[in-house]
């Protein structure tokens, strides 16, 4: 047998945006072991809760993540909603769907980036960086923000977009979307992509059932498993379809969110389309009382917001559980076993977000 | 403009930022706003690095790794504080595990505010860092002679 050697990888790694560390037990070339341990990211947030008035929180909510702040304030404002028995004027759940997908196009297309240059593919992280900013702009101009949106809030959103603005976006979504194909073709056809990802990190249905796997990790495996099958805000009348693949290796990941992101260009068109007339949102009264979990479908996966309010304008608890703690054991599951110079893609594959994960 | 003999590289880390302030320096760097034509690119390692772009504010445990990068780079350094939780902590300010601003551990050279920093803030910041490394790299020259 041989020697052990331990290589640590992170907090502070070229591949890594954020900042996670991995003690990777070596025997020659191969991981045996990965240990992780993480909070270089904790800030704590989740105990803001008591010192923010539960309206002023969505803020807090907001800024939980840069690449998901959407999807963390409407989760946030579904949980207080049902709690207050809030309804929300249909034309804000279907603004809601629209800049929640807006939101999955371009996480997704930055993950696409992040994954090509963790395999080397410099130019196609560039380009994909490119496409990324078609959708930032959409944000910027709806919203007022390019990353963090700012715009959901207990009972509606902040602000409306009018039908001109609406096949404005569709218009340029599909101009993105040819721009899309181009690069897409790349990443599914390309010889030395496919040579990097086929067969590497392989997760089986069963494991990923049993690690507890969310999101396009489940749905790479098999796993049909898709939140907004549930049919919260919008997404009960359009036609949400999970994109499923069975190889459950970094490959099948690669396309499981290539596909997505035609789908949620699809979806957008479809809301577009279908986007009701009137009021954007609700004068809230009074405050929750109560507790609630709401499960929605971020880029990455299920996440559950928890609240619980006792009838106060300050609520006593509030919980994030996130997709990516829920994918890190059948990381190093899919770790062990790999050689060293898989580790950065079985890493980025996953699409960790830390700053979720440790909020 | 002496400054444009060399151009600096960056070095990032994300000190407890939520990922908004990283992605828009990454933005700044690559197409559309494409930092990287004037040679200024992204580099993982201190040692070739002459400006640290902290993202987020600081924590007990992020900071080891912070001081180990700031210690690792040659002088002249410069350090840049990207978005407002770098600066002051933003809506985290009251968090248990926030300490603050990254000037609480470091000294800071260029704030650039903002939540999340614009690229164009972020582009400025590096043009200011650059007249600020200029400086340094004179001062260091004259000591040195």
């Amino acid at each position: 047998m041989a020697r052990k050697t331990i290589i640590p990888f992170g907090p502070q790694h070229p591949v890594l945006p954020e900042p996670i560390h991995f003690d990777l037990v070596m025997e020659d070339e191969t991981v045996v072991d990965a240990i992780p341990s993480i909070s270089y990211v904790h800030r704590g947030l989740e105990r803001l809760i008591e010192k923010r008035d539960f309206v002023d929180f969505v803020h807090i909510a907001d800024r939980i993540c840069g690449l998901c702040s959407f999807m963390h304030s409407m989760g946030y404002c579904q949980a207080i909603e049902e709690i207050m028995g809030i309804e929300v004027p249909e034309r804000a759940l279907y603004l809601r769907t629209i800049w929640a997908e807006l939101s999955r196009v371009h996480s997704h297309i930055f993950w696409l980036g992040a994954a090509a240059d963790a395999f080397g593919f410099e130019s196609l992280f560039m380009q994909s960086m490119r496409l990324r900013e078609m959708v930032l702009d959409i944000f910027e101009a709806t919203t007022g923000g390019r990353v963090i949106l700012g715009v959901c809030k207990v009972g509606g959103v902040r602000r409306d977009i009018d039908s001109d603005a609406l096949k404005g976006i569709v218009n340029r979504l599909a101009a993105l979307k040819v721009n899309l194909e181009e690069i897409s073709a790349v990443f599914i056809n390309d010889y030395s992509i496919q040579h990097r990802l086929i067969g590497v990190g392989y997760i089986s249905k069963e494991d990923a059932y049993a690690l507890g796997c969310v999101g396009p990790m489940a749905r790479a495996s098999g796993l049909v498993m898709d939140m907004r099958s549930l049919g919260y805000a919008a997404y009960k009348y359009l036609d949400v379809e999970p994109m499923v693949e069975s190889a459950g290796d970094c490959y099948a990941r690669c396309l499981v969110r290539i596909r997505e992101i035609f789908h949620s260009i699809d979806l957008v068109r479809q809301a577009a389309e279908k986007i009701p007339e009137g009021p954007f949102d609700l004068k809230v009264k009074g405050a929750p009382d109560g507790e609630y979990f709401s499960r929605i479908e971020q880029p990455r996966g299920e996440v559950i917001h928890y609240v619980k309010g006792n009838g106060s304008r300050f609520l006593q608890r509030f919980r994030v559980r996130v997709p990516t703690f829920s994918n890190i054991p059948a990381m190093i599951k899919a770790l062990k076993g790999s050689g060293i110079a898989d580790v950065p893609n079985i890493i980025l594959t996953l699409d960790p977000c830390i700053s979720c994960t440790e909020r | 403009m002496a400054w444009f003999k060399r151009s600096p590289w960056i070095l990032h880390y994300n000190a407890t930022s939520c990922n908004g302030c990283d992605t828009e320096v990454i933005v700044s760097l690559t197409p559309l706003y494409d930092l990287e034509r004037f040679g200024i690119i992204n580099t993982g390692n201190p040692k070739h690095a002459d400006i640290l772009a902290v993202t987020g504010s600081v924590n007990e445990k992020s900071v080891q790794a912070l001081k180990n990068l700031y210690d690792q780079m040659p002088n002249p350094k410069v350090i840049m504080a990207v978005g407002l939780c770098a600066i002051s902590g933003c809506v985290f300010q009251d968090c248990y595990n926030v300490m603050g601003g990254v000037d609480k551990v470091l000294p800071v050279d260029v704030y650039v505010p903002g939540c999340a920093a614009r690229p164009e803030a972020i582009i400025d910041g590096v043009i200011m860092a650059c007249e600020i490394l200029e400086k340094k790299y004179a001062e260091w020259k004259k000591g040195r002679g």
